[in-house]
């Protein structure tokens, strides 16, 4: 090294590490996080083609009969096979983190974490089995 | 088991080292139990006393010897060597903090944020000596003894990459502990708090990585405070909209 020991006026020079552009990588559970995060992206698209199809039901049988067209093309098809993925993902993860958010006392005692958890899973299976009941067999 | 072990030890010198830190192998004992920590202090006495870094009490209390072992936050004190055999063990400092020399990080950023918290007991009038002591009951005490268990050893800080991209960030730690003394039944400074931590760079920099929770040596669970401070501050929110003033 040149020009002697590379002290500032009160101190040595600190070295600042950087963080790297994929610090996401470099770890599982970060991989994992981001991935939580990037389903919102997907969560966003589901409610606007609900939208869309809200819309096309709205306008007759001839334009549902386009809709179900165009959702049967194969992007649109692919698009929400990876939507239902990052749904699902989306779903798990933040039923999961919910005990750590939700502290809930049933009297002294607190609930456990698993209690929580679990009345999360138990809503989405009751709320899906209703809905699957009312559009196939209802 | 192998008798001996590799410690691949960071070493930044900033005299020496302009590029930044560089690894040098130092060969160790490596008996059931010992801990990296125990490594370290034989490269110091018997190998190369040149090496920096800190510790004080060797048993999981004083949160001084917190560094990076083969890439994870860890206490180094409660860090087994065996567990890591036939090795090498890779120690570096802490990271997200600026690097003073070899293991040795730049915790003053973290003692600063500390203090804007207001971790003490505040109270809006003291009870005079005469009236005893502020008692609590053992259900008051559980509400807070989890985040009082915090001995500052920063390896949530270390974990957290949102910390590591925006250092204004507060952080685990000093969340948990500002929640630690909102919970407690004989502070009143939770408003104070409020509006220290409602701020951006506070509980709402916080994106539920959990990270910070899964590496606390005492299972503090500062990804739970920072939630359920978030709910709190939403609450709080929506009752200066909805409830007038002096029913909050």
């Amino acid at each position: 090294m040149s020009g002697g020991p590379a002290y500032s006026e009160y101190h040595p020079r600190w070295f600042r590490p950087r963080v790297s552009t994929y610090w996401w990588l470099s770890r599982r559970s970060y991989l994992a996080f981001i991935l939580r995060e990037l389903s919102s992206i997907f969560v966003v698209w589901f409610v606007v083609y609900m939208l869309l199809l809200v819309r096309a039901v709205s306008q007759g049988d001839a334009s549902y009969r386009q809709f179900l067209d165009w959702s049967a093309r194969a992007p649109v098809l692919v698009l929400n096979v990876v939507t239902l993925f990052f749904l699902v993902y989306h779903s798990i993860t933040w039923f999961n983190l919910a005990p750590q958010a939700m502290v809930v006392h049933v009297g002294p005692r607190r609930v456990p974490a698993l209690v929580i958890a679990g009345s999360n899973y138990l809503a989405w299976v009751l709320t899906s089995a209703i809905l699957a009941w009312l559009l196939l067999g209802g | 088991m192998a008798d001996r072990i590799t410690l691949q030890v960071a070493r930044y010198r900033p005299e020496e080292n302009a590029e930044g830190p560089t690894f040098q192998e130092y060969e160790v004992p490596c008996p059931k139990d010992w801990v990296v920590l125990d490594g370290l202090n034989y490269v110091k006495d018997q190998l190369d006393g040149t090496l920096s870094y800190r510790w004080s009490c060797r048993m999981g209390i004083c949160g001084s010897c917190g560094m990076t072992v083969n890439g994870e936050p860890k206490l180094t004190c409660a860090t087994f060597l065996a567990d890591y055999a036939p090795g090498p063990v890779r120690v570096e400092p802490l990271r997200n903090f600026p690097v003073v020399r070899d293991l040795v990080s730049e915790i003053g950023d973290f003692m600063r944020k500390l203090a804007t918290v207001k971790p003490w007991i505040i109270r809006d009038t003291d009870k005079p000596l005469s009236e005893g002591e502020y008692r609590q009951t053992p259900a008051q005490l559980e509400n807070y003894k989890q985040f009082s268990m915090c001995i500052n050893c920063m390896l949530c800080y270390a974990a957290c990459p949102v910390y590591g991209l925006d250092p204004k960030f507060i952080g685990p730690a000093a969340i948990a502990l500002a929640q630690r003394y909102n919970l407690d039944s004989r502070d009143e400074g939770a408003g104070e708090r409020l509006e220290i931590l409602s701020q951006h760079e506070g509980i709402w920099g916080c994106t539920f990585v959990g990270e910070c929770t899964k590496v606390c040596p005492k299972n503090v669970d500062p990804a739970g405070a920072i939630q359920r401070y978030k709910l709190h501050a939403a609450v709080e929110t929506m009752k200066t909209f909805f409830m007038p003033r002096g029913a909050r």
